[in-house]
């Protein structure tokens, strides 16, 4: 019976068993929910089928949310991305990730990874780097499963849930399986995975959950992009051999910590940060009318 | 740990998996528990719920869900229209439950045979959802497992009588509770089970003299 409670198990069970840590997650889902391989790989299919219709629907989306407080912020991204500092690879990527949060702002069908609020990085992310490299399905849905595992480590060990650990939980996470994801697809080992979590969510410790009005749109939808090309950046520096100084089970549990000691006003509840701002206050007034 | 889906999904309808996919899944177990197609729906929000229903599209899913919408349905965008022109009444009001989870919603629903059901439950993170009162009865349900209600005469050996029914079955239980409003009145058995339940069995146990109904849930989790 396979069984991982951190990152590092995760590594040394791939290492010992010389395959991708995906086969040791697919593995630990035949042996604890009982789905067969093949069935597995079909329903993850079917996960990327949704992300990569929500990616592209995304970028030609002009619509508005329901609130009126984001839509169309994509396709303008889309649009200038031959012309930014950081590249069209990077500047598509944040627009796929804004895009994929904006139809989930519309009600649209997404894909939560680990989270509705944190969906637009994950698939952004992959699909960057597949198109870089060239991958091709199977290994898609490979990183997919190694991106899962490293999410269960997270939630086994802190949260992904704003409610109980800020954004730091949603985003930071769906930032850690992005990166690891990326690394397993440019060819990496376990190790090197493990590293780029560590990276991934180290820079994102801390991060607040402020939400205008309560709505996954301010800043969430912005945000997705950004963390989008953060994860990319983290999959890099690990695969050029930059290490975290902090391992990354020990990154998971201060984010834990500091999740528990973060007040309450600023995960999820709109008692705080943004939300509470001049603008946030009047808009959330605009909105719901009190 | 839970499951490897649980992380990379589930498949949903935005903006929030609290707000929008567990409210569709509170309207689906609603629905079911129901068991018959719903005429009207009156709608009780609270807390979280109550305050921004609108901008997450609480209304829209919990109604889509009482019509059978799944999470991932997109009709459930359009499901007050449809509602409409299914001739479905439906209102939404505010309410103040005293220490409720602050996204619960309790739905009044009547059926086209006339039946009528209250099921109170919340919304508790991630899309999974509790059901906590159905009529007078507290109960659990995550809806995750199919589940049997039985509401029968509180006497010795009624408890016994349906295991034995549902062990005859081969069907094993994974959580099972029960609660009674007063002693040797009408008592209610709470059963989540880890195989779908056949009307079979549920005849069986609609034949044991001290049932005065049973009926079986489907679960609503795990299905492609």
């Amino acid at each position: 019976m396979i069984s991982f409670n951190s990152i590092a198990e995760l590594v040394e069970l791939a290492q010992k068993a010389n395959c991708p840590i995906s086969q040791i997650v697919i593995q630990w889902e035949m042996e604890n929910n009982f789905v067969a391989e093949e069935k597995q790989r079909a329903m993850m299919l079917k996960n990327w089928q949704v992300m990569e219709e929500s990616l592209k629907r995304g970028l030609t989306n002009y619509e508005k949310s329901v609130s009126g407080l984001t839509g169309g912020d994509a396709v303008k991204l889309y649009a200038y991305r031959q012309h930014g500092y950081t590249g069209e690879a990077v500047l598509s990527a944040a627009a796929s990730a804004v895009g994929v949060s904006e139809v989930n702002a519309v009600m649209g069908r997404i894909v939560a990874c680990p989270t509705a609020g944190s969906c637009g990085i994950v698939p952004a992310a992959i699909y960057a780097a597949a198109e870089k490299n060239g991958n091709n399905i199977d290994e898609i849905v490979d990183a997919l499963f190694t991106a899962s595992g490293i999410g269960m480590v997270v939630e086994a060990n802190a949260s992904i849930a704003g409610a109980y650990g800020g954004c730091q939980a949603e985003c930071g996470t769906a930032a850690g399986m992005a990166a690891g994801a990326l690394v397993q697809l440019a060819g990496g080992t376990p190790e090197i995975v493990g590293n780029a979590v560590a990276l991934a969510i180290k820079n994102l410790l801390g991060l607040a959950c402020d939400p205008v009005a309560g709505l996954v749109e301010v800043p969430c939808v912005k945000r997705n992009g950004f963390i989008a090309v953060h994860a990319m950046v983290a999959a890099d520096m690990a695969m050029a051999g930059v290490q975290s100084v902090i391992p990354v089970d020990d990154v998971i549990d201060a984010m834990n910590r500091i999740g528990r000691s973060m007040p309450s006003s600023i995960k999820e509840t709109a008692e705080g940060g943004l939300a509470t701002t001049k603008t946030g206050l009047r808009l959330t007034k605009e909105i719901f009318g009190k | 740990m839970r499951g490897v889906f649980d992380i990379v999904g589930p498949v949903m309808i935005g903006p929030s998996s609290s707000h929008t996919a567990g409210a569709a899944r509170l309207g689906l177990m609603a629905g079911k528990i129901l068991g018959e197609r719903v005429v009207k729906a009156e709608i009780l929000l609270h807390g979280s719920f109550a305050q921004t229903y609108r901008g997450h599209g609480t209304d829209k899913a919990l109604l889509g869900g009482i019509m059978g919408f799944e999470p991932e349905d997109e009709r459930l965008r359009d499901a007050l229209e449809i509602a409409s022109d299914r001739g479905i009444e439906y209102s939404f009001s505010p309410v103040d439950i005293p220490e409720a989870h602050p996204n619960t919603a309790v739905l009044l629903l009547t059926g086209e045979k006339g039946r009528t059901v209250r099921v109170e439950g919340a919304s508790i993170g991630g899309g999974n959802i509790r059901i906590s009162q159905i009529g007078d009865f507290e109960v659990h349900l995550t809806g995750k497992y199919p589940a049997l209600v039985v509401v029968h005469r509180d006497r010795p050996g009624v408890v016994n009588k349906i295991t034995t029914i549902i062990a005859r079955y081969g069907i094993n239980i994974a959580y099972m509770k029960l609660s009674r409003k007063n002693r040797g009145q009408e008592a209610m058995m709470i059963l989540e089970t880890d195989d779908e339940l056949t009307g079979e069995m549920l005849e069986d146990c609609c034949a044991v003299p001290e049932i005065i109904k049973a009926f079986a849930i489907p679960s609503i989790r795990g299905r492609e």
